[in-house]
């Protein structure tokens, strides 16, 4: 909703907000972070780890470089915390013997995760957006259905997981089932709180029109939830991806992110740098599909009001 | 744009009531804990005319606007609007609204937000077009068309309000405290402004403040309400002659028709009016203008 907002202020950030400097800034944060937690990582290694016994050569330098690090700490083992490039060598190292890198079998996987947790989120959404539909407009429906939508999320989806998969024969369809009962939670309370988010003059105004419920809900009750709506959204995404995880392990599919981990863990003592791979693996799916997410939301957002960034 | 375009210049009412109230009474809540907002309205609104609510806060002024608008049902009495009752003119699509914040949606241009009311009452694209091209001429705004809300000053955003409201020609226009928000200077061009536009289009508008000066200014009636219980404590008929411009705050007219409805609004106050106070004295005009 505007509202009475000075005028000449916002006339300067009309053309395009969040301009190139800003967003260039903030990617140098993010790897300023990730480029501070890699060198605490091998930190700890050097500090308490397992001895140093690095002989390689890059770029045609040699490289001989051992340390015995003074302390002993477990965590920063080589089997809980293998070495950064341990775990990069991984994805390049061929998954079995003469086989593909482990990068491109994992890739392979995390298409399938994504594929699964993309169905069930859109499943999910529609179920959480209707559900949030139906409860703004029924408030018998509200008072009697919200406290089960909130118990379902105290169930633990680990021990629901099977039972989906016994219940559903399909694999991908237990995994879908899983996925959107994990995220269709998040979506139905932000559009209970979106859908009544316009100003209560906004809906006078409607009923001044003498305009239907539908009327109301398409150009009124949805384009003023879509703020809430994509927060939702971005976390029902991260959800969904753990969501398909969860599903595949349960159902005993035989690929994807899932069963990957599994494998993984099943050769932890040998070489735990693949399961790290794995797992780093199922953030890049996270984080892409977030990603989309919010590419989709600035396409939503275009034009509408953006508060200034206001000095804290 | 002329402005007693199609207009005389005495006062243009014609005597069929367009806006009825008899014995309305509203009560909020229920018990001891009830509140009697509004009691013994009787109001008879004529075509064409300009109505002004003016009165404290709690009087009930608002409670009365949106009565007519059927946002709200009396609990006591009937409000008839063009012989119907105010459920069927809502429904009729009789009444354009301004409030006191624009209310505008924030993902429509200016222009879509005019064409809003058009678009839910199904006017064809063409229709919705033509129209907001015109009302954006009308209230001055054109190259603004493609801008959004939020890119407007206050008073640019309550002209696309008022665009807004009168884009399907509702009969009536009802105003809550349209200006209340903006500053003095914006809000003495924008009564100029409404009142053009009240006269070139002819409806008859409800309008609700809490400026004495505009009140005076933009009515062909002032009706004063006292609170506790809201009800009509006067109706004091403003007969200055249209077209009213700037001039027409400085004259004489002008200032005794302001000292009324203040002396009006000080007596439901229960305070007893001075012999000072009646007499349009020269202290008592500055009095006036310092109301502004």
């Amino acid at each position: 909703m505007a509202v009475a907002v000075p005028s000449a202020v916002r006339a300067s950030t009309a053309g395009e907000p969040g301009g190139r400097p800003s967003r260039r800034r903030r990617a140098l944060g993010i790897g300023i972070v990730l480029l501070g937690v890699l060198v605490a990582w091998e930190l700890a290694k050097w500090l308490g780890g397992d001895p140093w016994r690095i002989h390689a050569t890059i770029g045609g330098v040699p490289i001989d470089y051992e340390h015995v690090p003074p302390l002993h700490w477990r965590i920063a083992d080589d089997l809980s915390l293998p070495h950064v490039w341990d775990v990069v060598r991984a994805f390049v190292d061929p998954a079995q013997r003469n086989g593909a890198p482990l990068g491109v079998v994992l890739f392979g996987q995390a298409m399938f995760t994504l594929r699964e947790a993309l169905t069930g989120f859109v499943l999910g959404a529609l179920l959480g957006l209707g559900l949030g539909i139906l409860f703004v407009h029924s408030r018998l429906a509200e008072r009697s259905l919200v406290p089960y939508v909130v118990a379902s999320q105290t169930v633990p989806i680990l021990a629901i997981a099977p039972l989906v998969a016994v219940a559903v024969k399909a694999d991908w369809l237990s995994v879908m089932f899983v996925t959107a009962y994990l995220t269709f939670f998040p979506v139905t309370i932000a559009s209970l709180r979106g859908l009544r988010a316009a100003d209560a003059r906004a809906f006078e105004l409607f009923r001044s029109y003498a305009a239907t419920r539908r009327t109301t809900l398409w150009r009124l009750r949805l384009p003023s939830s879509v703020p809430y709506l994509f927060s939702a959204l971005k976390v029902a995404a991260a959800a969904s991806v753990i969501g398909a995880i969860i599903g595949e392990q349960a159902a005993g599919v035989g690929a994807g992110l899932g069963s990957a981990i599994i494998t993984y863990n099943q050769y932890y003592i040998t070489a735990p740098e693949r399961l790290w791979a794995t797992i780093v693996m199922c953030t890049v799916v996270g984080l892409t599909f977030v990603g989309l997410i919010t590419l989709v939301e600035r396409l939503f957002m275009r034009g509408r009001y953006r508060p200034p960034e206001v000095a804290r | 744009m002329t402005a007693d375009a199609g207009r005389p210049a005495s006062e243009p009412t014609s005597d069929a009531a367009v806006v009825e109230l008899s014995g309305v009474a509203k009560t909020f809540g229920a018990g001891p804990d009830s509140t009697t907002a509004l009691t013994g309205i009787d109001l008879a609104v004529r075509s064409r005319e300009f109505v002004s609510l003016i009165g404290p806060s709690g009087c009930g002024k608002s409670t009365l606007l949106r009565l007519v608008a059927d946002l709200i049902a009396p609990t006591t009495g009937e409000v008839r609007v063009n012989g119907k009752t105010a459920r069927q003119a809502r429904l009729d699509r009789d009444y354009g609204m301004v409030f006191q914040a624009p209310v505008l949606m924030d993902w429509r241009t200016v222009a879509t937000n005019i064409e809003l009311p058009l678009e839910i009452m199904g006017y064809d694209k063409a229709e919705r077009k033509r129209r907001s091209a015109d009302l954006l001429r009308l209230v001055e705004l054109e190259g603004f068309a493609e801008r959004h809300p939020w890119q407007l000053s206050g008073g640019m955003q309550q002209r696309v309000a008022i665009a807004r409201a009168i884009a399907f020609d509702p009969k009536i226009l009802l105003m809550d405290e349209p200006f209340g928000a903006l500053d003095e200077m914006t809000r003495e061009r924008m009564n100029v402004e409404v009142m053009r536009i009240w006269q070139e289009t002819g409806t008859t508008v409800l309008f609700v403040t809490h400026s004495i000066p505009e009140a005076v200014f933009l009515s062909s009636r002032v009706v004063v309400m006292s609170a506790r219980p809201g009800r009509i404590s006067r109706v004091i008929d403003v007969d200055l002659p249209r077209p009213r411009t700037i001039e027409t705050r400085e004259s004489e007219a002008y200032f005794h028709l302001v000292t009324e409805v203040r002396e009006a609004l000080r007596q439901r106050e229960g305070q007893p009016v001075g012999p000072d106070d009646r007499d349009p004295t020269s202290t008592d005009r500055i009095r006036a203008e310092g109301y502004a």
